[in-house]
């Protein structure tokens, strides 16, 4: 589960991690309000306003801009809360800004020049370990410094027995050129840092940049923090945190419906059993001239009311020419899911574009049968190739 | 000698009164597979499925000589269940559960290092020794016997394979489910390694999907070691990047994960990759001659 900016800040805030302070807002009548409590919470004389949206590259899409007096802070304002945002991470379409964090100005004058590094917490899959990858080129896109200057990456791997180490941390400050009392900010940061990532079942920290201002002090400017659905069980408190107005209506739609769905720009919409046989179908829709409409597993429980749900919330979409139903049944019995489908079909009444639903496994012929004698619209198939080639033939 | 397990595996069922637990452990037995017993704390003493039922697995390997364990418990107490098993000293380990925090399975993961188990899944159908023993949620019946072995992250893309294998007019000597979560006890490199090794497997079916490097790592040990032909299928090549597809650990983060990206590097090991997953069986008749 991704989270808003401002919310990652609150949480690595109370582990001891020092922020850029922040208030967030959803309504331009609250921008002035919002400067001043700011302003006398951390003394800041400019401010940031930042879009609060679940994607990166905000800033070139004209979502973070700098205020420097009441006036400009309410123009910016309204010019970002209520915008649609494209940056080079969010659709074409972009998104709907609903909410602005008015940020403290960190980049101010002082003794030192202020510099940015990168740091991101993060498993390693092939090790299964936990690793801090850092380096000096913050602020900058990481993909592009990893592939122009990969030895100035630097990784950290962590212990799972033993936890981050002192002398790791040493290191890491260290290996970003630091001294002082840079230095010893920096290992409270990382410290700390990792300490929020394991305490709240974290499955990705970006932190970018990581800012030494100039007054040597070292402080987390943007976050980026994901959180492992598989342990939101362990924190409760975590779950208002989601944002549905952040993800596409049809997902949160099929969310309820305990259906894991993904909605893609294609044609042909596909359900079927099993994560793995669903990424191949939606690759056999592509490999049949089509592309695919979503992703959906309805998972082992494939009857009338999943496959019910699963057609309302395909058809919702105007794109879609055709759906391709793709059961492969090892315990759930074939015959059942097919009974299923007219079941399903007949509920809904008229379905105006070809369903093709291919049966294999557990009773596949009594299921083609009573598809083939339902007097629906639906072409039946057992074979997988069958499946594809008749998903070809209605996109002729 | 087959893979993993036979028909000498004494098997027991970790969270094997509850409702998973009891349905496959019946269709196991159903099956031919020899189970011995099973665990649930606080039900020791009972007797569930003519099978008795025991506090702990060190008991159960006490009293029955167990050496297999298969996995049945919610998410929140797998990992414990994974690591209890290792305790007791049992060799292989499945677990089916889905949904077990990574921060759970990091510690499993270490925990695993230096002990003298190996831990097929989570996230996974477990394995199949056809005619032998079937230590997972695969419906036995699509199984005939051959001399072909599978590997996959995934449970019904492995039937997918299995039926075309068989209806090609091969069989299936051992498949092995590794799982399809972040964090896996056996990588496909082990996975196929074993295949490699198996006198009963002449051919390989080998199955990943977007997300992480096992698949190129598997990939060159082929290429090093392969005595034997491998037909691989990747899902996900529509996959959108950064979106997990079902699987926790199904998610393109980069360039090198993607599916174009595994099969360009499989092809380059000398594996026989298919963009169709229904063309897994063909491919496999065509270069097992």
């Amino acid at each position: 589960m991704n989270i808003h900016e401002y919310q990652a800040k609150e949480i690595l805030k109370s582990y001891g991690v020092a922020i850029q302070e922040g208030i967030v807002i959803n309504k331009k009548e609250d921008a002035i309000s919002a400067g001043a409590k700011l302003r006398e919470q951390t003394g800041t004389d400019w401010m940031i306003v930042k879009a609060q949206i679940h994607a990166g590259g905000r800033g070139k899409g004209g979502g973070v801009k700098l205020a420097k007096n009441d006036e400009e802070l309410q123009q910016v304002v309204n010019d970002i809360l209520g915008m649609t945002l494209i940056t080079p991470q969010t659709s074409k379409a972009g998104k709907f800004v609903n909410k602005v964090l008015i940020a403290q100005d960190v980049y101010y004058p002082g003794a030192n020049e202020p510099d940015e590094y990168y740091m991101s917490v993060l498993l390693d899959r092939n090790s299964g370990k936990n690793v801090i990858i850092y380096t000096t080129e913050g602020g900058m896109d990481i993909e592009q410094v990893a592939h122009d200057t990969p030895e100035k990456i630097h990784r950290e791997f962590i212990d799972p027995a033993l936890g981050l180490q002192g002398f790791q941390a040493r290191k890491i400050a260290f290996n970003l050129g630091l001294s002082g009392v840079a230095f010893k900010g920096m290992v409270k940061f990382v410290s700390a840092l990792y300490k929020a990532y394991v305490g709240i079942d974290a499955s990705l920290f970006e932190i970018n940049p990581v800012l030494k201002t100039s007054d040597d002090k070292i402080i987390a400017v943007d976050s980026k923090v994901s959180l492992d659905d598989n342990a939101l069980y362990r924190h409760k408190d975590f779950i208002e945190l989601r944002d549905e107005a952040e993800e596409d209506p049809t997902e949160v739609e099929a969310k309820k419906h305990d259906l894991n769905f993904i909605k893609l720009d294609g044609n042909v919409g596909c359900m079927v059993n099993g994560a793995g046989l669903a990424m191949a179908t939606m690759d056999i829709i592509k490999l049949s001239g089509g592309e695919p409409a979503n992703f959906l597993d309805v998972g082992g429980g494939a009857n009338a009311t999943t496959v019910e749900a699963g057609f309302r919330i395909i058809l919702k979409d105007p794109n879609v020419k055709a759906i391709l139903i793709n059961i492969f049944g090892g315990i759930v019995r074939c015959d059942r899911v097919a009974n299923g489908v007219v079941e399903a079909y007949k509920s809904i009444g008229e379905i105006n574009i070809p369903i093709i639903v291919r049966l294999q496994g557990t009773n596949a012929e009594e299921a083609k049968k009573i598809i083939d004698e339902s007097g629906l619209q639906v072409e039946s198939a057992i074979v997988l190739q069958e499946a594809a080639d008749k998903v070809k033939a209605v996109l002729a | 000698m087959s893979v993993l397990v036979n028909k000498d595996s004494k098997i027991i069922v970790q969270g094997f009164t509850g409702s998973e637990g009891s349905f496959h452990a019946g269709q196991m037995i159903e099956y031919g597979t020899q189970v011995v017993g099973g665990v649930t704390p606080g039900k020791g003493g009972q007797t569930h499925l003519d099978k008795p039922v025991f506090n702990t697995v060190a008991e159960a390997v006490a009293k029955q000589g167990a050496d297999t364990s298969i996995i049945f418990v919610p998410p929140p107490f797998a990992a414990d269940a994974i690591m209890e098993a290792a305790d007791a000293g049992i060799k292989v380990i499945v677990c089916i559960t889905e949904g077990i925090p990574v921060a759970d399975m990091v510690k499993v993961k270490s925990y695993l290092a230096d002990r003298d188990s190996r831990l097929i899944g989570p996230n996974c159908p477990g394995i199949i020794t056809t005619d032998e023993a079937k230590v997972g949620i695969m419906p036995g019946f699509i199984f005939k016997k051959g001399r072909i072995g599978i590997v996959s992250k995934s449970g019904t893309l492995t039937y997918e394979a299995v039926d075309q294998v068989v209806k090609a007019g091969m069989g299936c000597s051992t498949a092995i489910g590794i799982g399809g979560d972040p964090i896996i006890g056996t990588s496909m490199k082990e996975a196929v390694e074993l295949l490699m090794n198996d006198d009963e497997t002449d051919g390989i079916v080998m199955i990943g999907e977007i997300g992480g490097g096992m698949e190129a790592e598997a990939a060159r040990y082929i290429k090093e070691h392969g005595t034997k032909p491998v037909v691989g299928f990747i899902a996900g090549e529509t996959a959108p990047a950064g979106r997990t597809m079902g699987h926790a650990g199904a998610i393109v983060g980069g360039d090198e994960d993607t599916a174009s990206a595994k099969k360009a590097i499989m092809r380059e090991c000398g594996i026989h990759v298919v963009d169709s997953p229904a063309g897994i069986g063909q491919k496999m008749l065509e270069v097992i001659k």
